[in-house]
């Protein structure tokens, strides 16, 4: 557990460095620079951008809740279990990453539109039916980021040490208090990255969104989609759109990393 | 008899084969290099590896054999590990507390026993800390007490000294034996360290290669090795041969004198005490006198041990005064005697 | 079923632009060579990428390519100085952009209009008959947003009809309205002429009176600063050509 302060980074990591953090921060630069601060105001205050931002918040921490709780145990499986399927499984996970958005789009539609396989039974069975309402956009959303916490978590219990579940077995817990008392609290950091990037990928979400969910303000005009039309007509908003989003994620996921820092180290 | 188990286990290169059974509050040592077989054996005991074949009753309950696989939670073990393995997101003394809180008990009374048991094992006022902050032989004695809260009927120990530095590790061993004396149920301890074994065990078990080349009391072991491996642990020199009366023909061909009868064959065993050098032949006439050339030398305080190579191969511990006074080097031609009273002699 | 899955996969992926090869017999002149870039309107992909390859088989030293997108993104990506020889635009005010940063080598021309139709999923299941079918609750419907072309075009038609219009998304282009109609995912949309006659068989088209009050004309202009001002001449006098009257209305487009 040993923390090397200070250390110096060698010149061939430094360069690259320096010119990843350039070439990740310079479109940001653009963007402000470009940022008509004068009419922040009126471009904020406009109608739809509080619903829009609301719409967007809320669906992506819902993708992130819904990815939680079927991506954890999915990435379980896959670090975890020896079925012979696994390597199918893994490759089916990373589908979605893969595919542009917008045939992820497509894909939600032959599957739960109206004519879709599932989405028609819905809709006999109890008049439901889910393209063009906010569910959509959730499920969208979740299409496409859920990977990235499988992703991560996979990852996170591949490199826990296995061995600390063999102690809980010794001390009488089964699989299930293990995994709940043992596993999921050692590879947490793992999960809170995860759920970091899938909520990020969540927000940014357009391609399926717009696809799947269509665009109507209020139900499933989230801010990308609100973004990429007020780009059709005045540039100039659509840039104050993409500073408020980027403004909201950043500071989201800066408390939120203060929250999780401030108890790791409690 | 509280264990009883003959298990075989086969994967990759491993074939092991061990029968042991331990009696109530006996402690049993299974000692043997790395790769024996003997961790292997711990993780079939515990449940956390079904054997190919065999049996495990505990307390005259079958956990396995007759179709029968008891998983590891649902067996009554402490399990006490090399690295300690405190969970790092538990509190000390949540981790003591956990085997109780898994089987049942209220919060407040495992958090009550995990405190008593803390005090038992010298850690009283730490059940607040996170294991990281636990010196090493602080985490190895909590994780003894995490074992024992829960009142087990077996008591596995892998190799729970070998972490620790070697003055921790003198502490540390007299606490665990402290323990052990009062624990009433059946232990098994592996460990390849000879010290611990014959510090802490009624017997002791010695496998090699998966299999029990040698079984007895520490003592049985200390001063009649069967195997070479055994014996260079106590730190003997292990001279098979065939008894002649009053002397061992060496399967070499060279002869020693013995104090005893012995006939048949026999082991023949030198402490390296025992063995005195010098550079010319000594006046007199000792009957163990032979040739030998010094091919090693490792300094051990204030002896150095000597290796060495001729008709009897044999190890030699002289002060490190001498060492230099005799202008012992590698390489160095010396005689070497051993008085027959010294020779321990033991049917093979 | 298997066949359907295929057929919507690549109109997902045609809807983001890509074009398909249709052969013309080759005509005499070589005087054009390297590369021609044409930015067009996304409803102009099938037609143009048969011009396209009309003129290249007319010049074999010729290279036509072409980037199909929505008429304000390509505005957008010629203001930022793209690499265009032609821009055929949508709309007039897209087209209006790209003069007033004064990048148009000349005026220019409108050599196509288009209207808008209702396009209903084959065998038209909710029975829509007319515009007046946008205000019904119960239908899912699909127009275009009103910060594109198409979006702007239905505003008129709904506001010359009367008829307020309930839809349950409004879409960032024509093609994503289509597309949706062919998923047999919403009841109706409003698209073009053009684009009914590009998905001919999975959709049928209504055409309906109002229509003519939100006509759009499509202009093109040989560009300013175009690498290859020759080939771009060449294409734009194609395009304004009988042959290419005669290619832009067997596609559904109407004469200017």
């Amino acid at each position: 557990m040993s923390r090397h302060d200070g250390a110096r980074v060698p010149a061939p990591l430094l360069v690259p460095a320096a010119l990843g953090v350039l070439f990740l921060a310079l479109p940001l630069v653009g963007l402000l620079v470009r940022t008509p601060w004068s009419q922040l105001g009126t471009q904020l205050g406009a109608p739809g951008v509080g619903e829009a931002l609301r719409l967007s918040l809320v669906s992506a921490t819902l993708a992130t809740a819904v990815s939680l709780l079927l991506g954890v145990p999915l990435a379980w499986v896959l670090a975890r279990s020896r079925a012979r399927g696994r390597t199918v499984l893994r490759a089916l996970v990373t589908v979605p990453l893969v595919l542009p958005p917008v045939v992820g789009g497509v894909a939600l539609f032959l599957v739960l539109g109206r004519q879709g396989i599932v989405g028609s039974w819905l809709d006999e069975a109890f008049g439901v039916t889910i393209p063009f309402t906010t569910t959509a956009v959730v499920i969208a959303a979740t299409f496409v980021a859920m990977p990235f916490l499988v992703i991560s978590v996979e990852g996170a219990l591949r490199a826990a040490d296995a061995r600390f579940e063999d102690v809980a077995a010794t001390l009488g817990a089964g699989r299930w208090t293990t995994f709940r008392r043992v596993t999921l609290p050692l590879v947490a950091p793992g999960v809170a990255a995860g759920a970091v990037l899938c909520w990020a990928r969540a927000l940014g979400e357009f391609g399926a969104t717009i696809t799947f969910a269509g665009n109507f303000p209020g139900t499933t005009q989230t801010m990308p989609l609100a973004v990429y039309l007020a780009l059709q007509r005045d540039p100039d908003a659509a840039i104050v759109l993409s500073v408020l989003l980027l403004a909201v994620s950043l500071a989201t996921l800066l408390l939120l990393r203060d929250r999780w820092l401030g108890r790791a180290t409690a | 008899m509280s264990l009883r188990a003959a298990v075989a286990v086969r994967r990759g290169t491993l074939d092991l084969a061990v029968d042991l059974e331990v009696a109530d509050g006996e402690v049993l040592a299974v000692l043997g290099p790395n790769g024996a077989g003997k961790s292997t054996l711990l993780r079939v005991l515990a449940g956390l590896l079904p054997p190919d074949d065999g049996v495990v009753v505990v307390d005259g309950r079958t956990w396995d054999g007759d179709g029968v696989h008891l998983e590891a939670f649902r067996r009554s073990l402490g399990m006490v590990f090399q690295d300690a393995l405190l969970f790092p997101h538990l509190s000390v003394a949540d981790n003591v507390a956990f085997g109780l809180r898994t089987r049942g008990t209220a919060k407040a009374a495992a958090r009550a026993a995990a405190e008593a048991w803390l005090e038992r094992v010298g850690l009283a006022g730490t059940g607040g800390r996170r294991p990281a902050e636990l010196s090493g032989g602080q985490a190895q004695r909590a994780a003894l007490a995490r074992a024992l809260v829960g009142g087990p009927a077996l008591l596995l120990l892998d190799e729970p000294l070998s972490a620790l530095d070697a003055r921790t590790r003198l502490v540390v061993r007299a606490e665990l034996r402290r323990h052990l004396a009062d624990f009433p149920g059946s232990t098994v301890l592996v460990t390849h360290d000879p010290v611990d074994a014959l510090a802490l065990a009624d017997r002791v078990v010695v496998v090699e290669d998966g299999r029990v080349v040698q079984a007895g009391t520490p003592e049985e072991i200390a001063r009649r090795p069967r195997t070479d491996y055994v014996a260079r642990l106590v730190g003997l020199s292990l001279l098979p041969g065939t008894g002649e009366g009053s002397q061992v023909r060496l399967d070499g061909g060279a002869t020693v004198a013995v104090a005893e009868h012995a006939t048949g064959p026999v082991f023949a065993a030198v402490r390296p005490e025992s063995v005195a050098l010098y550079v010319a032949r000594p006046e007199g006439s000792p009957r163990n006198v032979w040739r030998a050339r010094v091919v090693g030398a490792t300094p051990h305080g204030a002896t150095v041990r000597c290796d060495l190579a001729g008709e009897v191969p044999l190890v030699a511990d002289v002060t490190a005064t001498a060492f230099a006074e005799l202008g012992l080097t590698v390489g160095a031609e010396v005689w070497a005697t051993v008085k027959a009273t010294e020779v321990a002699v033991y049917t093979r | 079923m298997r066949r359907r899955l295929a057929g919507l996969a690549v109109l997902a992926l045609t809807a983001a632009g890509c074009a398909g090869a249709d052969g013309a017999e080759p005509r005499g002149g070589d005087e054009l060579t390297g590369t021609l870039t044409v930015f067009a309107a996304a409803s102009l992909t099938d037609v143009f990428t048969e011009l396209g390859d009309r003129l290249a088989d007319d010049h074999p030293g010729l290279e036509v390519r072409f980037s199909f997108a929505g008429s304000s993104a390509l505005a957008t990506q010629i203001s930022q100085g793209a690499p265009a020889d032609v821009f055929a635009s949508a709309d007039e005010a897209q087209m209006a952009v790209v003069t007033d940063a004064g990048l148009a080598d000349g005026e220019p021309q409108v050599f196509t209009r288009n209207v808008l139709e209702i396009v209903v999923p084959a065998g038209n299941p909710a029975g829509v008959t007319g515009l007046a079918d946008f205000a019904r609750e119960e239908l899912a419907l699909a127009v275009c947003a009103a910060e594109v072309p198409c979006g702007a075009a239905a505003e008129d038609v709904f506001a010359a009809a009367g008829v307020t219009a309930r839809p349950d998304t409004l879409e960032e282009d024509v093609r994503a309205a289509l597309t949706k109609v062919e998923l047999d995912e919403v009841d109706a949309a409003l698209v073009y002429a053009s684009d009914v006659d590009s998905a001919e068989g999975a959709v049928e088209g209504i055409s309906f009176p109002e229509a003519e009050q939100a006509a759009n004309d499509y202009p093109v202009c040989v560009l300013a600063d175009a690498p290859n001002p020759a080939a771009a001449r060449a294409f734009v006098e194609l395009v304004l050509s009988p042959e290419g009257r005669e290619a832009l209305a067997g596609a559904g487009f109407a004469a200017p």
